[in-house]
């Protein structure tokens, strides 16, 4: 954005140096189109002043939190968090080959790690609950759309970080296996894997994180879960009922992202 | 426990060089250039003969490290031909590299052993030179007789009290040493090694020399090493060869050699 000026001896460079004009009139558009977004898309001032007390309103009626049915609740909490774990699973387990697949240096081809990056991109870029709504469709309603949408939304993440693990091992290792006549399988499973493990159990455990948050909210779109309850709760106004789900989920949220935090800690 | 055979048996239809008469290594006209670069090597003719131990040194950028690579086409030559243990190295397919990679061992400057793993896992690695799946990967995993050869070699370069410690709780030394383990592991009938006591201080650095010119002198193998310390090209080699100019500019018997002769040699070229 700015040309460096060498300041004289003994003098102080300006505070500001020279701008280039380019870079400049890019900044001035970025910022108009910020702003331009925020007045157009945003709330306006109207309707903060009016959504204000509405939300205060809610949040006044959800409390005390009702938990008579708690029991009900805990068992959904717990079929929300198997969703989790069974999708989060599925898809740290298929990530690992399509890590191998779009890892540069590893993969047995460039057009074969051309569509394996392709299709993590894909995985990455559609939404995790758009992939529920196509699930729901395809299995029906229920926990197993959950499960293959979270696995699906897990692979577009982690076999992207598995594969910029692996191509960042150290290359020594390998090109000793290879040197003594392993095959790639052998020098992968020897040499790189372990040496990327460290990385990789890492996201696996963002992974678990990102796949409990996100099972939450599939049941709003009929993939089964706890989020089934929480849409129910506030269609019937129950909001004290509500404010028990919302209370489990942030404690379920909360213990997996602590648990996650020690054991990475632990492991790098 | 047994000694572990320093040499195994050439893989059917490879030609046993020692068996034949031919040299274990035999150069022609080799020369590489390395994309629009200088050229590093022009026309270079050399022959290592079976059971010999033969020290090549040159100043930086001679092409020492590039010779030992070409040869078991770690880096492909621009030309020349090169046989090696009884085959054509550059008409070789993929699956024949593979095979006459088997049984050349490769011993390089830092130890590129997986320093999250054990010592032992690392030797274990070693036998993916003539096998192959998850009993290879891990000493978990490795049947009782791999293991017992694995824990073998660790015994043969003095480290086996430490099998199961990490790499990475190893001095460089000790690394270097495993990384000598893994390479007997293979049951190499020709070792290279590139500068092994490059990356040590000067104690470690001899350990691991004599340990390789030991085991090279037990079982009558071929060891063909790099090294920038003349001491040690002297002491450990039978015969030096000096890399200048693209070409072999010096190609003596060690015991006719001086310390000073080879320096000199370095600030000549």
């Amino acid at each position: 954005m700015t040309e460096a000026l060498t300041p004289k001896a003994g003098q102080l460079p300006p505070r500001i140096q020279r701008v280039n004009p380019v870079a400049f009139s890019l900044s001035v558009a970025v910022a108009a189109f910020v702003i331009w977004s925020m007045t157009t898309a945003g709330p306006s001032p109207d309707q903060l002043a009016r959504g204000l007390p509405n939300i205060g309103n809610i949040l006044s009626r959800m409390f005390p939190p009702d938990f008579e049915r708690i029991d009900r609740i805990l068992w959904s909490l717990f079929q929300t968090f198997q969703m989790a774990i069974a999708g989060c699973a599925i898809g740290l387990v298929l990530s690992v080959p399509l890590g191998i697949l779009a890892a540069e240096g590893l993969s047995p081809h460039p057009a074969i790690r051309t569509a394996a990056r392709s299709l993590i991109a894909v995985f990455r870029t559609v939404p995790d609950l758009v992939w529920a709504l196509i699930f729901v469709i395809a299995v029906g309603l229920g926990s197993p759309a959950g499960v293959l949408a979270i696995a699906i939304d897990v692979m577009g993440f982690a076999a992207r970080f598995f594969a910029e693990a692996m191509e960042e091992t150290d290359k020594g290792p390998r090109e000793a296996l290879s040197a003594l006549g392993a095959n790639r399988l052998g020098m992968i499973m020897s040499a790189v894997l372990p040496a990327a493990a460290p990385s990789m159990i890492a996201t696996s455990l963002y992974c678990l994180e990102k796949a409990t948050r996100a099972s939450v909210v599939l049941g709003l779109v009929g993939a089964g879960g706890i989020g089934v309850e929480l849409k129910v709760a506030f269609d019937l106004f129950a909001y004290q009922t509500a404010a028990t789900i919302i209370l489990v989920i942030l404690i379920l949220v909360i213990a997996v992202e602590q648990t996650g935090g020690w054991l990475r800690r632990k492991i790098i | 426990m047994n000694v572990v055979a320093f040499q195994q048996t050439a893989p059917e239809g490879a030609v046993s060089p020692a068996r034949s008469g031919l040299p274990a290594a035999s150069v022609r006209g080799l020369s590489k250039q390395f994309g629009t670069g200088p050229v590093i090597m022009s026309g270079l003719d050399l022959d290592i003969h079976h059971g010999s131990r033969v020290a090549i040194i040159g100043a930086n950028g001679t092409g020492k490290s590039t010779l030992i690579r070409m040869l078991v086409r770690l880096v492909e030559p621009s030309g020349g031909d090169i046989r090696l243990l009884g085959e054509d190295v550059r008409k070789l397919d993929a699956p024949g590299l593979k095979r006459l990679r088997s049984r050349v061992g490769f011993v390089f400057q830092r130890h590129n052993l997986v320093t999250r793993l054990s010592a032992l896992t690392n030797v274990v690695h070693g036998v993916q030179s003539r096998m192959s799946g998850p009993r290879t990967w891990t000493q978990l995993l490795a049947p009782r007789e791999v293991r017992a050869e694995a824990m073998n070699c660790l015994e043969r370069v003095g480290l086996a009290d430490k099998a199961m410690a990490r790499i990475d709780t190893l001095s460089g030394g000790q690394s270097q040493r495993v990384a000598v383990a893994r390479m007997l592991m293979q049951r190499p009938e020709l070792v290279i090694a590139d500068e092994p006591d490059a990356s040590l201080d000067p104690k470690s650095g001899e350990e691991v020399m004599a340990t390789l010119a030991a085991l090279a002198n037990e079982q009558d193998a071929t060891l063909i090493f790099v090294s920038h310390r003349m001491e040690h090209a002297i002491r450990f080699s039978e015969r030096i060869v000096g890399l200048g100019g693209g070409r072999v500019a010096l190609d003596q018997p060690s015991d006719t050699v001086s310390e000073a002769e080879l320096t000199r040699f370095f600030h000549h070229d």
